[in-house]
């Protein structure tokens, strides 16, 4: 059992338990906080989603909506980890998605691309951004949280200017791809067929799950993640072993950005959604990304259970009571959990303490029946 | 131009006084990234104080009343930060994101839950104060001039004595350059951290209420404040972390943003048919080359960023 405990992957699946636990009992509180009445019913709702229908199928559908949000946050998320673990912090994700959103809607509206260019399209836009923090950091020394927050309102104006020009006139939004773009649409291999034909559901699922297989291998099988790693921890010790530190930083954020721009053409290349041009803040996902990739203990596969988790509680939020309550009290809560994931090595220092504690007394006391 | 003049004018103030808050704490050792959510948590305070002041009071105590809760509030969310990153060595980067989020989530929860008490059809997360901010202006000849211009100086001018002329600065200071030699000689870093962090809330949230009466007369808080944080944490750089170069910065970048709310005032740039997006994208813009020209060399206090470890060598 101790050395069970002693694991680092558990360890990590076991804190991430309780910053959600308390993420949410604080949630609950808030509610209570709001309106005794209905509290415990709306928080049980964010938790349930689409646990609370009755009837299968439509359980079935929701999930598979559920899952379809949650490909493009896992990637999002990969972004966010796989800079991490180079030693940066990749917010400029949420921009590098909304490249990726604009250069594929734009290509697959303007241009009728078909969907294969069209994720690439987006790779390659989400990567140039990366590129431009990451070259920034590297030779001039900017901050990559500031260039990259510069970045995201960029973006942000920039794909708003650009997709004005796919849309009707009298609607904020884009052309559906359905109408415009169909060509675009990824393809479902059949997998709609289980969620009750949620045609949103297709290949993005099974792609993201395995980008972060293809991330974990990158990083932990191959000499050009060491690397990368090895330029995380000491920039100066990697550059002593001859490492080319500049260019690791660059090719880092660069892949990060490509994640999250698939990210973005996950999402807007099932038709799911379409860009709003009024838009006056970046999108959440990447923001998200942030409490998916940290909640799962910096892991690919933990970001995996962690991109559902928050994808979940995310949908769950329109489930609360809007009669009362609103729908952020779903944001709140993952914020609450992000900021509680500050703390995962403090309660790592605490854990491995009262083990080694509790090893030391046991020591002493077979000692002691030894005398 | 007066109105040009009068919007850059106002944005500089913002600029600087959230710079400078961003600036007492990171010389004090603390990296605040969390001045986005602080500002709207701030702004928050202010408006609630505005909308719930009964009608008809003094211009005075609503000028004073407002500032005072942003203050407050800006004060007790920046604890947020100050007892992560000081006392459990959390990674402030991460603090600091996740108190942005958490920010704009809880102020919309409230004042969409406020709302909706009030009245049971009002789900928006919208806070009027069209009267509450005629307190703020004195208008001479067509310049709108606000207060907080003035309170502005005084917290410049206040931030320059504090830093470079007492005691408490030269302290404060010592805790962002060399943590270890500020302990051997009996400075309590950890005190002096909490003292920095806070003097960024206060200074963070009246950015927040001054940034939503800039202009208009109600708030939408799902917004946020519009990366207004991260421009004044550029500011801060550009400025090199000393309060004179902030204000001169602060205008500089003040005039970008200024620029996308008025720039339809002026024909020959309306003749250039530039589309609104790239007035809206300028400050940032700028703000980027900016940083690419200027980090090089960084001013930034060394210990800034690192948890301070009594026991580290």
């Amino acid at each position: 059992m101790k050395k069970l405990l002693k694991n680092d992957a558990l360890q990590s699946f076991l804190i991430s338990l309780v910053c959600i636990v308390i993420g949410l009992f604080i949630g609950y509180l808030v509610l209570l906080a709001i309106e005794p009445d209905g509290a415990l019913s709306s928080i049980l709702a964010v938790v349930k989603n689409f646990f609370g229908y009755s009837r299968a199928n439509i359980r079935m559908k929701h999930l598979g909506t559920t899952l379809a949000k949650a490909a493009p946050l896992l990637m999002c998320s990969l972004s966010i980890l796989f800079s991490y673990k180079v030693g940066l912090f990749n917010i400029g994700a949420a921009g590098q998605y909304v490249m990726g959103s604009c250069a594929c809607l734009y290509a697959a509206l303007a241009w009728g691309w078909g969907w294969l260019p069209c994720l690439l399209f987006a790779a390659v836009a989400g990567a140039v951004f990366g590129m431009v923090t990451g070259a920034l950091k590297a030779n001039l020394n900017v901050n990559e949280v500031i260039s990259g927050i510069m970045l995201n309102w960029i973006g942000l104006y920039f794909t708003n200017m650009l997709l004005a020009n796919v849309k009707d006139v009298a609607s904020a939004y884009t052309y559906t791809l359905k109408a415009r773009g169909k060509g675009a649409i990824l393809p479902t291999l059949g997998i709609d067929k289980l969620f009750s034909g949620n045609q949103y559901v297709g290949i993005a699922i099974p792609l993201s799950v395995f980008f972060a297989v293809l991330v974990w291998v990158v990083l932990n099988r191959t000499k050009f993640g060491y690397e990368l790693k090895a330029t995380g921890f000491n920039k100066h010790a990697a550059k002593y072993c001859g490492m080319a530190e500049k260019r690791n930083i660059i090719i880092s954020l660069a892949i990060s950005g490509a994640l999250a721009g698939l990210g973005g053409a996950f999402l807007y290349q099932t038709d799911i959604e379409q860009w709003q041009v009024t838009a006056s803040s970046v999108p959440g996902m990447g923001f998200n990304g942030i409490a998916a990739a940290f909640l799962g203990g910096l892991n690919p596969f933990g970001a995996i259970l962690a991109s559902f988790f928050i994808q979940h509680i995310t949908e769950g939020g329109s489930h609360v009571d809007l009669t009362i309550y609103c729908s952020q009290i779903s944001e709140l809560i993952s914020s609450i959990i992000i900021y509680l994931c500050g703390f995962v090595s403090f309660f790592k220092y605490v854990m491995n303490r009262s083990l080694a504690k509790a090893e030391n007394k046991k020591a002493i006391e077979e000692k002691g029946g030894a005398n | 131009m007066v109105l040009l003049l009068q919007y850059t004018i106002l944005f500089a103030c913002i600029l600087t006084l959230v710079a400078l808050g961003g600036c007492f704490s990171e010389r004090s050792g603390v990296i605040n990234l969390g001045l986005e959510g602080i500002m709207v948590m701030g702004a928050m305070g202010g408006a609630l104080m505005m909308r719930f002041l009964p009608g008809g009071t003094a211009p005075g105590v609503i000028v004073a009343a407002t500032i005072l809760a942003a203050l407050l509030v800006g004060m007790v969310y920046s604890a947020l930060l100050a007892v992560a990153a000081i006392h459990f060595k959390a990674d402030q980067t991460l603090i600091g994101t996740a108190m942005n989020m958490l920010g704009t989530a809880v102020a919309t929860v409230i004042v969409k839950s406020i709302n909706t008490i009030q009245n049971p059809d009002d789900h928006s997360s919208i806070v009027q104060y069209i009267e509450e901010k005629k307190a703020f202006i004195v208008n001479i000849g067509g310049f709108e001039f606000s207060w907080f211009m003035l309170i502005t100086i005084l917290v410049l001018i206040a931030s320059y004595v504090v830093l470079y002329k007492t005691r408490f600065g030269l302290r404060l200071r010592a805790c962002g350059e060399h943590p270890q030699a500020a302990d051997s000689v009996g400075i309590n870093v950890y005190r002096m951290r909490w003292a920095g962090v806070l003097i960024s809330g206060l200074l963070g949230g009246l950015g927040g209420i001054v940034y939503i009466t800039a202009g208009v007369s109600e708030w939408k808080f799902e917004y946020g404040v519009a990366g207004f944080g991260f421009l004044s944490l550029a500011v801060m750089i550009f400025g090199k972390w000393k309060p004179q170069n902030i204000a001169m910065a602060a205008i500089l970048f003040g005039f970008f943003r200024a620029l996308s709310n008025v720039y339809f005032g002026f024909e020959f740039l309306v003749k250039l048919n530039i589309p609104s997006g790239v007035y809206n994208m300028l400050p940032y813009l700028v703000s980027l080359l900016v940083l690419a020209f200027t980090s090089k060399h960084s001013n930034a206090p060394k210990a800034e960023g690192i948890p301070y470890d009594k026991g580290a060598r």
